[in-house]
Order: C-alpha cells, then structure tokens, then sequence
C-alpha cells in the first residue's frame, strides 16, 4: 500500500492521497470541550466591545459610586460590591453570551459546529466554560478593587458558598435568557435587545439603586426578576450575613429552568 | 460506544438516494431524485440555482429531513446516525460558517482536537498555501484563502466521505489548482466525494459520476464521457454573413450549421466529425471564395449537455 501510494514530489494528487487516507474518529468528549472552549474565550479576549462590558464598566461603575458618596446616598461599597458582582454575571451570562451567540448563528457558525462530531451538548457545556471562566476573572478583579476601596464583607466559608451557588444559579437563568433570544432573534434585533436589557436591569436590579428606594408595590416584581433576585441573594449573604438565601435561589432557578426549556424548544441553529 | 458504529457497513457506497422528497410548504424542492455515489469516486452534483442541489446534499448531511424516500449515508439515516457519521463526515458549506476573528491556524487546532486521529493542521495549512496567513483574522483573508481553509476544515478529521458546496466558487486559477489536486488526492486515498458546482470544466475534469439535476429530479446521471457522447461539432471563423443554408445543402444528411456570433459558424453532427464532413466543409469554402480561419474539430461539452438539459435559461 505504502509504495504503491509513495508520493513524488512532482505529483501532488498521489501526495495528497497519502495523507489523507481515511482515519476517521471522534475525540473523547472532555477533550473537545476543552478546545471549544478555549477558542471562545480566545475569541472573546479579541474582542474589544465584549471585554469593556464585561470586565472594564462593571469595575468603572463600582470604583465611581464608592468614591463619590453624594451620587447616591446611602450606599457604600459594602452594599455596592454585591451589586456589582451581580451586574458582571449578567453582562457575561446574559449580554456578552446573547450577542456573540447569536452573531454565531448569523454566520453560520453554529450550522458549521453541527458537522464536527462536537455533540450540542458538548458546545452548551464549552459555553458555559467560558461564562464561569470570565466569572471568576471579573469576581477576582472587582473582589481586590472593593477590598482596596474599603469593602469589609462577611467571608466566612458558608457565606462563599452561598456566594458560589447564587452566582452559579445567576449564570444559568441569565444563560438561559441569552440563548432564548440569540436562538430565536435576528444578531441584530439580539444586540439591540440585550443591550436594552442589560440598561434597564442596570437600573432596576438592585446593582447601584436600592431596590427600598423603589415605591412599595415595585418591589415584589423587581425582587421576581433575575438582576434583583441575584443582587438581592448577594447583599443579604455578603453584607448582612443573612444564612440560606432560599427565596433568591428559587426565584433563580425558576428563572433558569423556564428559560432553559425554552429555549431548547425554540432555538434555530441556522 | 459501539464498536459497529465505527464500522457499520464497511461496504456500503457513500450515499445512497431513493425516490427522494422534500418540500417546503407548497414548494417541492426535491421531486423523487434518486442517486448512488461510491466511495473512492467523485459524484459531482450540477443543476441551474434552485434545482435542489443544496437541499438534497444539506439532506444527507443531516441538517434537514427528507419528506420522503430514503437517505443512506456510509449505511447509516443521517438523522438517526447522526452522531456516528459526524466524525467520519467531512463537509465543506457555501457559506463558510468559520467565525470572523479566528486565526487559521488557532481554528484548525481547535477541530483537530474534535478527531482521534487528524491530520497535522501545519501541514493542511502548508500544502494549501495559507501557512504566511496562518495568523490573519478569517475575515482579513482573501475569498480564495477563506475557501481553502472552509476544505481544510473539511478534511482534517481524515473523513470517510466530503461534502463540498461549490469548493472554488470564486477562485483564482491557482487556488482552484490547488483545490483540484486535493479533491483528485481525496479520491485516489479512497474518500468519497460528493461535490456541487456550477462549473462544467470542473466536473468534466475531477468527477466520476455527473448528475444534472433540475427542478428537483435527476435529469440525467453518467459519466462524463457518456453524458458529451461522441457528437462533435466543427467550428472556424470567417466574414459574416455567409449562407449556412447553402452550407447545410453541401454536407451530409443530419448536419446543421449557425453563425453565432457573428462571424463565428460551427456546424454540428450527432457522430463524431469525419474527414468526409471536413472535406465537404473545406469544400464548400473553397467553391465560395470563403478562407476558413481557426478551423478546428471539437467535441460537445458538459457545458452544452447541460444547457441542452436544463434548457438554458437563466435562473436565479
């Protein structure tokens, strides 16, 4: 076969066919996820746009407002690093991952990832990956600049894990919003939309205004949606040293559970 | 996983079609084609925009299902044995789906390391002309590069079959060289190829098996040699305006004779041109005073089957 198949230089259809003698097989699933990964966050670390929203304005955002008392009164860091750390979830959970998301749908990246043997499942689990990746770079930075700005949490280990869950339960329902939207929207009316969103959330969160400032019967709808059920879960362990945050984490995992269902009903690959 | 997924039906031909439907709402976008494509061979695939090329091909890479007949591909549903044939599936999409940012080489790595045993992307990158781009965002490639690393991709799991949408649309020369090697490689090493394309020269020059397909039926299916035939034509050039009709009247019966375009005439047989047909046209031209120039003996192309076939008309 060897010599029968042997190239010569001046021969390149019989070069080529020496190479490409089939040998097919698909890699074990880690390994694949693992590579997807890696080129998402490699992606997303190009990507300028991305990388202001999800690491530089949450950051901007909790430096200004801690430095500047008389913006909103009231609040310290204390109440704002929770906050922020809810925002950072939410702009990479939600924003950053709609729109690239759905960017990848529009070029048919994702049509093209169906013919590899990288199973969807295995894609969702590279996704999430990267999220959780950037989550803890984002948490890392804003957790040093908040200690540097005066921020003196309850860290004992029950409230880091609370901390963990919560933001783990945040990322699924945000993920699941996302993917809803990129799965069904145009990439346009999907980067028009989770801006708006992320806006809108921003202030109504509880990431910089107290959700108490709000008029009373607000209240209940805005602790009902993910931002405030999320910020909410993360002042009351971080800052008030309340124990199981359960009212928060069910609301979170309605959230996920609603959005990813539908999500996987409705999403258009191509 | 099984060991017979890897192995299902070693024997069985690269695609097989029967009696194949699908429609998409009132549209019946393919209409009963039936095809068989071997392994080792290259099928190419032809027809006018909107015959059902790409549906029926996107059928047998699972992406869409039939309405109707059977798809077998290596053996297997492609719906159902999707996650079998992926690895051993190599496809190639018209429309690239490679995100605009990555870098050739950082894209090939990553589907490297889907596959047990892939091909080294250095060397896909060297041997298709793209190691000095291996750094450069897919977006700032040229549209030549951008296909070549869209059948890099198409490749480097060490497929069993290909699917490739129209590889060198829009090619230069030389990278379209390059891709008929690799495709005439992937043959010789014993992958199926199944392959659609709008140019004739292509598919006359790389296929095993030409099938026209238009309005979503198989018009006809052969090889090249079978579909040309053996009519031939015979064609010069000479002043406009010459009497064809007078011309017709001197050859043999069964001939025909045109001027298109002006100035240009071939004369057509359905055998192939003898010296008998050569001497009563070089005949006719001396009687008339007429100097034959370009003179030459052809035989029909796939381009003229094809446009004889699918009628000619322009669609889009």
């Amino acid at each position: 076969m060897s010599e029968a198949t042997a190239a010569r230089a001046d021969d390149p259809e019989a070069a080529w066919a020496q190479v490409l003698r089939p040998a097919a097989g698909a890699a074990p699933l880690p390994r694949m996820i693992a590579a997807q990964a890696w080129l998402e966050a490699r992606l997303l670390v190009r990507n300028g746009e991305q990388l202001l929203l999800t690491l530089l304005i949450p950051v901007l955002l909790l430096v200004a407002f801690s430095l500047d008392k008389s913006l909103i009164r009231g609040t310290g860091v204390n109440f704002l690093v929770p906050g922020i750390i809810a925002l950072a979830v939410m702009s990479t959970a939600f924003t950053s991952q709609a729109i690239a998301t759905g960017f990848e749908r529009r070029y048919g990246v994702l049509k093209r990832l169906g013919a590899t043997p990288l199973p969807r499942g295995g894609l969702i689990g590279a996704k999430s990956l990267t999220v959780v990746g950037v989550e803890v770079l984002q948490a890392a930075i804003i957790i040093v600049a908040g200690l540097g700005l005066g921020w003196r949490p309850h860290a004992t280990p029950a409230a880091a894990a609370w901390v963990v869950v919560l933001i783990l339960a945040g990322t699924a329902a945000f993920s699941g919003l996302a993917l809803l939207m990129a799965g069904t929207l145009r990439a346009e009316a999907t980067l028009a939309a989770a801006n708006l969103v992320y806006l809108l959330l921003l202030g109504v969160g509880g990431i910089i205004f107290p959700l108490s400032r709000f008029p009373a019967g607000w209240q209940p709808v805005l602790l009902a949606l993910p931002s405030g059920a999320l910020s909410d879960g993360l002042r009351s362990v971080l800052a008030h040293s309340s124990g199981f945050p359960a009212r928060d984490l069910l609301v979170l995992a309605c959230w996920a559970v609603a959005g990813i269902a539908l999500a996987a009903r409705t999403f258009r690959w191509d | 996983m099984t060991p017979s997924s890897d192995t299902a039906l070693p024997d069985a031909p690269a695609v097989e079609i029967t009696g194949l439907v699908k429609r998409y709402g009132r549209t019946v976008a393919v209409d009963g084609l039936s095809l068989r494509a071997g392994r080792g061979a290259v099928t190419a695939i032809l027809g006018p925009n909107g015959a059902g090329k790409t549906t029926t091909v996107e059928i047998c890479e699972g992406y869409r299902r039939a309405d109707g007949g059977s798809v077998r591909v290596l053996g297997l549903d492609p719906v159902a044995g999707r996650r079998a044939l992926r690895p051993r599936v190599g496809v190639m999409l018209q429309a690239g789906g490679i995100p605009p940012a990555v870098r050739p080489a950082e894209y090939l790595q990553v589907l490297a390391r889907f596959h047990a045993r892939p091909l080294p992307p250095g060397l896909l990158l060297e041997r298709l002309g793209l190691a000095a781009s291996a750094r450069t965002p897919f977006k700032r490639l040229s549209g030549g590069q951008q296909q070549r690393l869209s059948l890099a991709a198409a490749v480097i799991g060490r497929p069993e079959l290909v699917f490739l949408d129209e590889p060198t649309a829009g090619l230069d020369p030389q990278a379209r060289h390059a891709t008929w090697d690799l495709i005439a490689g992937l043959r010789l090493a014993g992958v199926g190829v199944i392959l659609t394309t709008h140019h004739m020269d292509e598919a006359q020059r790389l296929a095993d098996l030409v099938a026209i397909v238009d309005h979503g039926q198989l018009v006809v299916a052969g090889t090249p040699a079978e579909l040309t035939g053996t009519a031939g034509q015979l064609r010069f050039r000479a002043e406009p305006g010459l009497d064809t009709d007078g011309l017709i009247a001197a050859l043999p019966a069964g001939s025909a004779a045109k001027e298109s375009p002006a100035g240009h005439y071939v004369v057509e047989v359905h055998d192939r041109v003898d010296p008998q047909l050569l001497a009563a046209v070089t005949a006719w031209c001396a009687e008339h005073g007429v100097l034959a120039q370009d003179l030459r003996i052809e035989s029909r192309t796939l381009e003229d089957v094809f446009l004889e076939l699918t009628g000619g008309e322009l669609r889009s």
